[in-house]
């Protein structure tokens, strides 16, 4: 039995992947350092010309990633902060996204997007704590939250591997999470549900950190209700399939996920609900507020951020 | 071994010629409404691009703009499917998906025109430092205008291109305004000002002779080449016609006549090559047949249109109701 934390199957992945295909390279700030977790040991093991510590240039090595991807490599741009995202939403929605359409299936961007550490850190404030990987979703770009050490190594494979741009979110509350690891490491394919607890009352569809969230709210409520937990992981492209049939079981649904409220990866999942499942009651999201900005203040971070009060009562609720 | 189209005086005025009718064939298509959207016409600006792809090898890449015509069809692109490209019929560059703007043959090292002003050159840094970690020779020229200096991105661009010591070669095409802004007024310091300040080598040449672009860019070539790193042209150039299509219809009058005038007297096509004629001939022979192929070329099936959206074939999901 070995106990693996998230980082470290990360940082595995990533070894991984280096080792098994020259193409892999690692473009990051403070990657050579392993700052962020993420690329610890790597720069002594692959070299600086493969875990390339890069200056404070985001849109340049981002944009300078995609140039190496559309000649070869399989590039991995590593972004300490995800905020740092809307510095380079340019060169991924508009550039490496839309290389594969307008060259008329010409050219292709196998480029890795990582963030170690997405949504709140706590105490970082308004420009370090940002979650927007509806955005992401939103322009289409393959988007991934992976919830455990497994899924981070499986998604964080397939995404290097896969011929599109991706963008990885680790959320910063799952980066603690550790589990038994009693199977090999392996890939988990892209657009790919997971039911983490199944159930027959109530659907909490749980993004992320989240899903650890939902898994003990479950629990806690296991008397009164059968809660399914079911974590999307790729957020985009959506597993619709595992969420209709989800909804076929129980007829219900809550969602959770740690993003803005208004236009968010929540409402996306309510409107697949309604168009294409089966709902007996009227669906409830827990999210951030409309258009958050998290203060500073740990208690303001946190009473911005879906809690496990109020997923509780919005399980309750859709029983109602 | 560099481009054999443009290997001697009459090869490099036979493709500036081309380029020159080309737009005006488009200029034309655009008017009368063949060609919807719009283009904007590199006339004037010709010597630019050939001059720097005679310094280019066919396994060289380069990066381009949305005034892009000249360097795709400088590094050899075919001229029939760039104007079905520009038809938007299945036969274009890329399939009528990408138009004028995203015009792009990866084949022959054309990793595309591009709709942002300034973001080739970090992608061109980026296929350059891939190339260089390959061992391959090769070495990218990233075209951009004088509008493009100040982009943040282009400035963060040179740094990374001289401190990974890339085998770029920046070309700048300064045509004097960005869109209507004179560059006079938009550009603190200098063109080459912003290269040296990056420590990258950097000259201004006469951008409408292609012979002194072509010497210039020979030496910013065998420098990538040699492991020497990136270097800097500054081209001054003019564009005879307006910034856009579009443009013609506002009747604009950030350009005096003379002004224009007087750079038309400086036409890169009067090189005096006494087979000009004869070379014109044979371009509007070439170029009807480009025009027929392209308008013989089939509009594409509109159940095809998310085709390529993604390259690993994911289709996604219809916009009409369920």
């Amino acid at each position: 039995m070995t106990l693996l934390s998230y980082a470290k199957a990360m940082n595995r992945a990533l070894a991984d992947a280096l080792a098994a295909d020259p193409a892999v390279c690692v473009f990051g700030e403070d990657v050579g350092a392993g700052l962020a977790g993420l690329t610890l040991g790597l720069q002594q093991r692959f070299g600086a010309e493969r875990v390339v510590d890069v200056p404070l240039s985001e849109q340049a090595f981002t944009s300078a990633g995609i140039g190496a991807a559309l000649t070869g490599m399989r590039p991995v741009v590593e972004l300490q902060i995800p905020s740092l995202l809307f510095l380079v939403f340019e060169q991924l929605a508009n550039q490496a996204h839309k290389f594969s359409l307008m060259t008329g299936g010409q050219a292709r961007v196998p480029l890795t997007v990582v963030v170690p550490g997405s949504g709140s850190r706590s105490g970082w404030a308004g420009q370090h704590s940002d979650h927007p990987y509806g955005l992401f979703a939103h322009v289409g770009i393959k988007t991934l939250a992976p919830a455990t050490p497994t899924d981070a190594y499986g998604l964080l494979s397939s995404a290097i591997r896969d011929d599109d741009p991706v963008v990885l979110f680790a959320p910063a509350g799952a980066l603690g999470v550790r589990e038994d690891v009693t199977a090999p490491l392996v890939p988990v394919p892209l657009g790919e549900a997971r039911i983490h607890r199944a159930g027959t009352d109530v659907t909490v569809v749980a993004v992320g950190h989240l899903v650890h969230q939902a898994l003990a709210v479950a629990e806690e409520l296991a008397d009164e209700v059968s809660v399914e937990v079911l974590d999307p992981r790729t957020l985009y492209p959506l597993d619709r399939a595992a969420l209709v049939e989800s909804l076929h079981r129980t007829g219900r649904l809550v969602v959770a996920d740690d993003s803005n409220r208004f236009a968010g990866f929540a409402a996306e999942v309510l409107a697949v609900a309604a168009e294409e499942g089966r709902l007996l009651a009227p669906p409830r999201r827990v999210t951030r507020p409309d258009g958050a900005v998290l203060p500073f203040a740990l208690a303001l971070d946190r009473a911005l951020q879906p809690s496990a009060e109020q997923l509780r009562d919005a399980v309750r609720a859709v029983l109602k | 071994m560099s481009l054999p189209h443009l290997a001697d005086p009459a090869g490099r005025y036979r493709t500036m010629r081309l380029i020159r009718s080309f737009e005006e064939l488009a200029l034309e298509w655009v008017r009368s409404g063949l060609v919807v959207g719009g283009t904007h016409p590199y006339s004037g600006q010709e010597a630019v691009a050939v001059g720097v792809c005679a310094a280019l090898d066919p396994a060289d890449r380069l990066t381009s703009t949305h005034r892009g015509h000249g360097h795709v069809l400088a590094k050899g692109a075919d001229p029939g499917r760039l104007l079905a490209e520009l038809l938007g019929r299945v036969d274009g560059l890329n399939g009528g998906r990408g138009g004028s703007m995203h015009a792009a043959d990866f084949s022959l090292g054309i990793l595309g025109a591009n709709g942002i002003v300034g973001a080739g050159a970090p992608i061109a840094v980026g296929a350059a430092w891939a190339a260089q970690r390959r061992g391959e020779p090769t070495v990218v020229a990233s075209f951009f205008g004088d509008g493009a200096l100040n982009q943040g991105v282009l400035l963060e661009s040179l740094n990374l291109a001289s401190i990974w010591r890339a085998p770029v070669v920046f070309v700048c095409e300064n045509n004097g305004y960005a869109t209507t802004l004179p560059a006079a007024s938009a550009v603190g310091g200098s063109a080459c000002g912003r290269a040296a300040a990056f420590g990258i080598p950097a000259e201004t040449v006469d951008g409408m002779d292609v012979e002194a672009v072509r010497a210039a860019a020979e030496r910013a070539v065998r420098r990538a080449r040699s492991g020497g790193g990136p270097s800097f042209l500054e081209c001054l150039t003019y564009r005879f016609e307006a910034h856009h299509t579009m443009e013609r219809r506002f009747k604009l009058a950030y350009r005096t006549a003379e002004e224009v005038a007087s750079w038309r007297e400086r036409d890169p096509l009067a090189t005096g090559l006494p087979a000009a004629a004869a070379i014109d001939l044979e371009v509007a022979e070439l170029l009807s047949r480009a025009a027929e192929f392209a308008l013989a070329s089939a509009e594409p099936d509109p159940a095809t249109a998310t085709d390529h959206l993604y390259a690993s074939g994911l289709r996604p999901r219809s916009g009409a109701a369920l």
